[in-house]
């Protein structure tokens, strides 16, 4: 009898679990097929290569071009990775490898805050402090609000998530692989540069992952930095770096500051900027995977 | 037994809820539930009446609408509506913004008694709307507390805006490069900038930092310098410095003799003919006690 109910209880887990993992899949195909419906006049009547090509989006004479947006977006987030993904590197191998627990005791809660700011005061601080700042640095035609602005307060966002990823990723290497390393003669860093790096390599790239999508999701902080002009972005002057000083608009920023205004095409063509940002989102995680399976072999 | 017959139940349960949650079965539960929550809620204080009546209502006018779009009009309309509820008891009245767009679309698809918009409607949006414009704005032009220009004329700020002058020098100002600041397409104050200041060929800039409200604009110019943009004479504060434009300048008077050329509409739009409370309502802001709130809170009245 109790073996019975044992495997009857079994099976109900079984089914729950199932049920679980498919309503997980049946939301991301709903949402997935209701975005792509509402996309598609945008696609038929604009289509999909002028969409993607085009340099110019001015709803009010029907014409939607996107690719200022993937620039935009592009340009913000490999920024953000630029600066980011050293910084939140630097403190996972402090907390999980060199420093003693009563500092990691300070450290982690500290990161682990940055985590739970919401966006919009990111962006406030950014349109309030960073903005200005950036200001200061004196090129002609310099606003301020620029991918610069943005790049930095999206670095900030990622940098909790990326910091305890790779954290956990690091600590889960096991000791036998200090040990050995250690025993060969190595000094701490070499261990750490030769052997821990390497053994946590997929979870740190995961965390690289986790950090794009969300600084290629991240919309509140972006709309408040980064000016919104729908302009591919380029260098102000002779010197090509200063193309961070460039204004310039996201994906994301493209749907929330248009969306409520919206009517006819123009909806259609914003729900098209959300496909491509759902490909875009998705063509880099794969390409993230592909890159962590062709080095481990 | 019993423990698998509780797993049991907790399978039907899921079950249940990814059929609830499946696209087909949402749209159908979803209109539904509502007009019953609305006879609920417009039921309750129409119960309540009589013995409330004879004491406190001086009107016997009930019900309950929601107006939604410009957030150019939401300031006034929230001051309209607090002030008609005082005096009405049995009526609830919601504002919500969201901007013009949206206040096209909720009167037309019925997700609020009355639209809200701060321009004219366009040909494609008129059918089976009614427009009741209850005052007029004028739109202004502000620039950064820093920059030395007080006027400027129609055609100069055309030109501004659509990046033929870009220099505060061209202008009589210092050798500054102007920083346009605008709102995101589609906004009514933007769509009534464009229809009365840049006419048909003139577009504005794309390199125009674009924000997309009233306040963002308001906390862009005040901390750029050098910058322009354009606002509601409604939301104008100390924090920026307002230009007069062909040598009117920007204030009620001026607005209403026609002497400052920037003035568009404020309009509730309704589906159809205004009825029951959502015309009580109407009737009262376009009459004297409503037209008075509309003059003290700086807007023009239409009578």
């Amino acid at each position: 009898m109790a073996y019975k109910s044992a495997r009857l209880m079994d099976r109900g887990v079984k089914g729950i679990l199932l049920a679980a993992a498919f309503l997980a899949v049946a939301i991301v195909f709903t949402i997935g097929l209701f975005i792509l419906r509402q996309a598609l006049p945008a696609f038929s009547q604009i289509g999909v290569f002028r969409l993607l090509s085009g340099t110019e989006w001015r709803p009010s004479q029907s014409i939607f071009g996107l690719l200022p947006m993937i620039l935009g977006s592009l340009l913000v987030t490999l920024g953000a990775i630029v600066m980011g993904v050293p910084l939140a590197l630097g403190c996972a191998i402090l907390m999980a490898e060199i420093a003693p627990r009563s500092i990691t005791a300070v450290i982690r809660p500290a990161v682990q805050l940055l985590g739970g700011i919401p966006s919009v005061v990111f962006g406030l601080f950014g349109m309030r402090v960073l903005v200005p700042l950036i200001r200061q640095i004196p090129v002609p035609s310099n606003t301020g609000f620029s991918i610069l602005a943005a790049s930095i307060v999206l670095a900030v966002m990622i940098l909790p998530t990326i910091t305890t990823v790779s954290e956990d990723a690091i600590r889960a290497v096991s000791g036998d692989y200090r040990d050995a390393s250690l025993a060969l003669g190595a000094t701490k860093w070499q261990t750490i540069v030769g052997v821990v790096l390497p053994a946590a390599r997929s979870g740190i790239v995961a965390s690289v992952v986790l950090g794009i999508g969300r600084a290629l999701g991240e919309t509140m902080a972006m709309i408040m930095v980064i000016g919104n002009s729908v302009i591919i972005p380029q260098p102000l002057n002779d010197n090509p770096l200063t193309i961070l000083l460039s204004q310039a608009r996201t994906l994301t920023g493209n749907i929330a500051v248009e969306i409520g205004y919206s009517s006819g095409l123009q909806t259609n063509a914003l729900y098209a900027t959300g496909v491509v940002l759902f490909l875009l989102t998705i063509l880099i995680n794969s390409l993230a995977h592909a890159l962590v399976k062709e080095r481990a072999i | 037994m019993r423990r698998s017959s509780f797993w049991m139940i907790g399978i039907v349960l899921v079950l249940a809820l990814a059929v609830g949650c499946s696209p087909t079965a949402a749209p159908t539960t979803a209109p539904t539930a509502k007009p019953s929550a609305t006879t609920q809620a417009t039921a309750a204080p129409t119960a309540a009446s009589p013995t409330v009546a004879p004491t406190a209502a001086p009107t016997a006018m009930t019900g309950k609408f929601t107006a939604a779009g410009s957030t150019s009009l939401q300031p006034l309309a929230e001051t309209l509506s607090e002030a008609y509820m005082a005096a009405n008891m049995g009526v609830e009245i919601t504002i919500q913004g969201g901007g013009s767009g949206v206040g096209v679309k909720s009167a037309q698809d019925g997700t609020a008694e009355l639209g809200m918009v701060s321009r004219d409607l366009t040909d494609a949006e008129k059918p089976g709307l009614m427009v009741y414009t209850v005052a007029r704005d004028a739109v202004v032009v502000i620039v950064n507390q820093d920059v030395s220009v007080d006027g400027l004329t129609k055609a100069q700020v055309r030109d501004i805006f659509s990046g033929t002058i870009t220099n505060w020098s061209e202008v009589g100002g210092p050798d500054k490069p102007i920083t346009v600041v605008a709102r995101e397409e589609g906004s009514g104050t933007r769509t009534a900038f464009e229809d009365m200041v840049m006419g048909k060929e003139a577009v504005i800039v794309a390199n125009a930092i674009l924000q997309s409200s009233n306040g963002a604009i308001l906390n862009t110019v005040a901390s750029t310098p050098d910058s322009i943009s354009f606002l509601s004479l409604g939301y104008v504060d100390k924090t920026v410095k307002v230009l007069s434009i062909d040598g009117a300048e920007a204030n009620e008077v001026n607005a209403s003799s026609g002497k400052y050329p920037i003035v568009r509409p404020l309009s509730f739009i309704s589906k159809g003919d205004a009825t029951g409370a959502v015309k009580a309502f109407l009737d009262w802001a376009l009459g004297p006690d409503g037209q008075k709130i509309v003059a003290d809170q700086g807007y023009i009245p239409v009578k």
